[in-house]
């Protein structure tokens, strides 16, 4: 009987490994969910104290939770956009450009992601405020705080892509008649374009829930995450998790029809 | 012959260097409007080099390109009327094959395009494969696709760069037949380079052998064989037997070269440089398919070039032939293969065999030259 016992939990020991760990990744989130149906009992509540719709059909109840959601998907979008038209460049020079000076750019740009973000949010808000912003810190000092962290993540994704882009293609491009803009839009830019997607993706949600920075440099504006930090003093409201969830099917959504558009495609093709 | 040079492409004085190393040195080159050439060189040799600058994808150092009376030697790749076969295909991975193969077309801004790429997958046989992608076919069938793709824009030289270094032995000697039918259906000058002598002699109308960034002698695949002018070129087209000998005199048309006693003959026209043989020092070739051997003292006929003495040392029964090592008398190898007919003596390690052969297959060539020149090496098979 031992023997039996001992046989199957070498057999399955993996897999139940496997699933404890998938669990504890994904508990925080089962419970953001959880606590999106709660109708606490009093504000400091924490526990589930009875099931409700009322915070999914009252999403922007607290005071100014909404404001800040809005603010922070403004900065993410645009944060967004900057730091991957800016970063993609970069990655294009840093690949294709033979410059002096090139390697020591490689590792500069590395420079912001190894850094701890409490030196970048107080050295910059030094900056700023050296440089005469004390009194306008707010939207644009967030945005140009946000689309400078994002680049070197940028930067480092595109150029992984591009690393892998065979220029033959290129060539065989321009050998076909294509000229630089026809080969770049032809070629290159559709085969980088997932390593810019997933760069942007990434920006997205850096830009989204960074605390430290923000916080440093905001302001009198307050963002998604500074809102919740600031709830949480007081008891936070269970519409964060109504945004939370939101936040996390969003991105469930995203990942699957992706997958299931590829699958479809290679159907058709194959 | 008369009005092709109108189209001929010509290299002239072309060079290019990376850094201060020579790639391509000087070279000058006439490629025959319609024919099928080949340039053939070990790796880095510069003949890939020479192929990406007539395709515009390497700037010239010094040199020009023309093409017919145009000069193309700094216009952009994509204002050539040149397309090129690259050796890793450079299929665009995010398109069908319909696409990869209409892109040219397309780019030349030509609208109707669907029956001219159907055409052109029929011709590479790969009529139903327009909707895959190029990951889906094979080797040998997304080769069949690049050649399409270049082809399909009726260029006016198409250049094949190793087009069939990725295919196994089968597939390669299929695709040889194949490449070589389309080019006389097409009548497009083809440009190939490639390091496989056999496949340049198999598909070339004339193969240029290239050497560190020069080439060493041009000609018909079979006058390269038969009558080599440089030691590189005997010994990296086949194999040869060089023995060093001294010149002593002429007879009529032949030269008479002496070796440890024996006298060789060679005709003079089969001499490579005249400098040579008047300075006296020579190597004499000859190809070991050529030679012919004997026991030991056997009478040979008139006028054979002879050399006694020889003593097997190897012998490879490879099917078709017998490969013989003989060391001779002075110390050197030399290889004799025989077909195995039946008519043929068998010989074993240790026999005393006399090697024999016509004067009009021998060759001289300049003693100031490497002898191994050009020698493959056995991990390059």
């Amino acid at each position: 009987m031992n023997g039996r016992l001992g046989k199957w939990v070498g057999d399955h020991i993996v897999l139940l490994v496997g699933l404890l760990v998938l669990l504890y990744m994904f508990m925080p989130i089962f419970i953001v969910v959880l606590m999106s149906f709660n109708d606490p009992a009093s504000k400091n509540s924490y526990s589930f104290d009875g099931f409700t719709w009322h915070n999914w059909l009252n999403p922007c109840e607290p005071i100014g939770m909404c404001d800040a959601v809005t603010l922070s998907i403004r900065i993410g979008f645009l944060a967004t956009i900057g730091a991957t038209a800016l970063g993609t460049l970069m990655a294009f020079a840093l690949v294709r450009h033979r410059f002096k000076g090139r390697s020591v750019a490689n590792i500069f740009t590395f420079l912001p992601m190894a850094s701890p973000e409490i030196v970048m949010g107080s050295s910059l808000l030094a900056l700023f405020v050296s440089a005469g912003f004390a009194g306008t810190l707010g939207f644009w000092t967030i945005l140009i705080a946000h689309i400078m962290f994002c680049l070197s993540f940028v930067v480092v994704t595109v150029k992984a892509r591009l690393a892998g882009l065979d220029p033959r293609l290129e060539q065989a491009a321009m050998d076909l008649y294509a000229n630089e803009w026809q080969t770049f839009w032809r070629v290159t830019f559709p085969l980088v374009f997932p390593g810019i997607l997933a760069a942007a993706l990434l920006s997205f949600s850096l830009s989204f829930d960074d605390f430290i920075i923000t916080n440093l440099n905001s302001g009198q504006e307050v963002t998604f995450p500074m809102y919740v930090w600031g709830a949480a003093q007081r008891g936070i409201p269970p519409q964060i998790n109504v945004i939370g969830s939101v936040m996390f099917f969003l991105a469930l959504f995203l990942v699957i029809s992706s997958e299931v558009f590829q699958r479809r495609r290679a159907r058709v093709t194959a | 012959m008369a009005d092709s040079d109108a189209e001929d492409l010509v290299l002239t004085g072309v060079t290019k260097k990376f850094g201060t190393f020579k790639a391509v040195d000087d070279l000058d080159l006439t490629v025959p409007q319609g024919s099928f050439f080949a340039l053939l060189g070990p790796s880095g040799c510069g003949k890939t080099t020479t192929l990406r600058m007539v395709a515009g994808l390497e700037e010239l150092t010094a040199g020009a390109i023309t093409l017919g009376p145009q000069d193309i030697s700094y216009l952009k790749p994509y204002k050539r009327p040149v397309n090129t076969v690259f050796q890793s295909y450079a299929l665009f991975p995010h398109m069908t094959i319909f696409e990869n193969v209409a892109f040219g077309l397309r780019r030349q801004g030509k609208k109707d395009v669907k029956k001219q790429v159907e055409d052109m997958l029929e011709l590479v046989e790969l009529a139903q494969y327009g909707a895959r992608k190029p990951t889906q076919l094979s080797g040998g069938q997304q080769q069949r696709v690049a050649l399409a793709r270049a082809l399909i824009n009726r260029p006016q030289v198409l250049l094949l760069d190793e087009p069939l270094g990725a295919l196994d032995l089968k597939l390669r000697r299929a695709m040889q037949i194949e490449l070589k039918r389309i080019q006389t259906e097409v009548g497009i000058t083809f440009v190939h380079v490639t390091h496989d002598q056999e496949e340049a002699m198999t598909m070339a109308d004339t193969v240029a052998v290239m050497n560190a960034g020069l080439i060493e002698q041009m000609g018909e695949p079979k006058e390269l064989y038969e009558h080599p002018r440089t030691t590189f070129v005997a010994n990296f087209l086949g194999q040869s037997n060089l023995i060093k000998a001294k010149v002593n005199g002429t007879d009529g048309d032949q030269i008479r070269a002496e070796i440890e006693g024996s006298t060789l003959r060679v005709p003079r026209d089969r001499a490579a440089d005249d400098a040579a043989v008047r300075s006296g020092s020579v190597w004499v070739g000859i190809r070991p398919e050529k030679v012919f051997l004997a026991a030991g003292g056997t009478e040979t006929s008139d006028g054979s070039n002879v050399l006694r003495r020889g003593r097997v040392t190897d012998v490879s029964f490879i099917g078709v032939s017998t490969q013989y090592l003989v060391r001779m008398p002075w110390g050197q190898e030399l290889m004799v293969f025989e077909q195995n007919t039946g008519a043929r003596e068998d010989f074993r390690v240790g026999d005393e065999v006399d090697l024999h052969w016509l004067p009009d297959h021998t060759f001289l060539l300049d003693a100031d030259q490497d002898a191994t020149a050009g020698v493959e090496r056995e991990d390059l098979g």
